[in-house]
């Protein structure tokens, strides 16, 4: 039986669909049996990220109405076998999404896959719940920022509260993903530090993924970060991150970029 | 403080956001997080209130304190003088209107 986990955050653009694209290629490539599922109805974009837009041929809603059957849906990576993709229908409506019909699917991946990794859309609405519902565990992707802290405090709450874990009195592994970072930029106190945020969250910590070129060129062709450029700082991230949700004790470090001498005396610095 | 803020002699920003947050959130945490608890519970004690006297929905108040270690409920039930009379049995558990 597998493990269903969420990928979430309340806020948008802090790098729920990078980190879902990119953890489920780290564990697919750990030999794991993965399938990502879009829950952005109206908005996909896990399709774009990993370079599956232009073979979406069923999705999600297709599928929960009993128009195609799961099989039909699922497209396999082509780069990776273990690793398949349930995508997010573009042009319905989010209510086309029933409760009883996303419990069957997930039930019915559990089955097949080892991990079931579910990308929320942003907001605390029908969707981000649909989303977490099934949830065994959650990773809450969170910017060094404030409103990003602020919004993944809200999902926390809900985590505890609106899963059906929750529902039944049961526990749900929570995680904390910080993305976007700058340990420069951090150390010299113009961005919270990945100790601030943990210490506000109070949730234990997956994993601290550096601000990074590599996450937008992976993006522009299609690739998940760690499949595109396997041995850069943010990637050498994700698969530790990766080890750390199959149990593995893996020590959190943050990966840093290679950079000149020069650019390690003043410091990196983000625009 | 690094060397170069002593240079610049500016105030850092990361300490404020941490602040910031910390007292947002304390203050949000309490509210979110007892709504949900707090509407039901209002809902219910009002139902068992309403079973036995006849009391205006707005003389019932509930409050629910968090403290560290202990959190106290409390609830603040305005008797009318003549409640009691117009105690009705079975049946009668809606919430009555005023007379």
């Amino acid at each position: 039986m597998g493990k269903v986990l969420v990928v979430t955050s309340g806020k948008g653009g802090v790098g729920k669909t990078t980190s879902t694209a990119a953890l489920g290629a780290a564990l697919a490539r750990g030999g794991e049996n993965v399938v990502v599922i879009d829950f952005d109805v109206g908005l996909r974009n896990l399709d774009l990220v990993m370079g599956a837009e232009r073979r979406v041929v069923f999705d999600l809603i297709n599928v929960v109405q009993g128009d195609a059957k799961l099989a039909q849906a699922l497209i396999r990576d082509k780069r990776i076998d273990t690793l398949s993709l349930l995508p997010a229908s573009q042009t319905r409506d989010k209510d086309a999404l029933t409760t009883e019909g996303v419990d069957k699917v997930i039930a019915e991946l559990k089955e097949k896959f080892d991990w079931v990794i579910c990308d929320s859309p942003a907001g605390i609405e029908r969707g981000a719940l649909l989303a977490m519902r099934n949830a065994d565990v959650a990773v809450v992707v969170t910017n060094p920022e404030v409103s990003s802290v602020r919004d993944s405090d809200r999902i926390i709450g809900m985590l505890d509260s609106k899963t059906l874990r929750a529902e039944r009195g049961e526990r749900i592994d929570k995680h904390l993903l910080v993305t976007r970072y700058d340990a420069g930029r951090a150390a010299r106190n113009e961005m919270l530090k990945v100790e601030d945020v943990l210490e506000i969250l109070s949730i234990p910590l997956l994993g601290i993924i550096p601000e990074s070129e590599e996450v937008l060129k992976a993006s522009n062709v299609g690739s998940p970060v760690t499949l595109n450029n396997p041995n850069s700082a943010p990637s050498r991230a994700y698969f530790d991150a990766a080890k750390r949700l199959r149990g593995e004790a893996v020590d959190v470090v943050i990966p840093l970029e290679r950079t000149g001498f020069i650019g390690r005396l003043f410091g990196r610095r983000v625009a | 403080m690094n060397l170069l803020e002593f240079f610049r002699g500016k105030k850092t920003t990361a300490p404020v956001a941490r602040d910031r947050l910390q007292v947002l959130l304390a203050h949000e945490r309490s509210v979110i997080g007892k709504s949900d608890l707090l509407a039901t519970l209002q809902e219910e004690i009002l139902a068992v209130i309403a079973r036995h006297i006849k009391v205006d929905r707005d003389a019932v108040q509930i409050k629910l304190d968090r403290g560290a270690t202990v959190s106290t409920l409390e609830i603040d039930v305005e008797v009318p003088l003549n409640a009691a009379k117009v105690f009705r049995p079975a049946g009668g558990s809606g919430i009555a209107a005023p007379v």
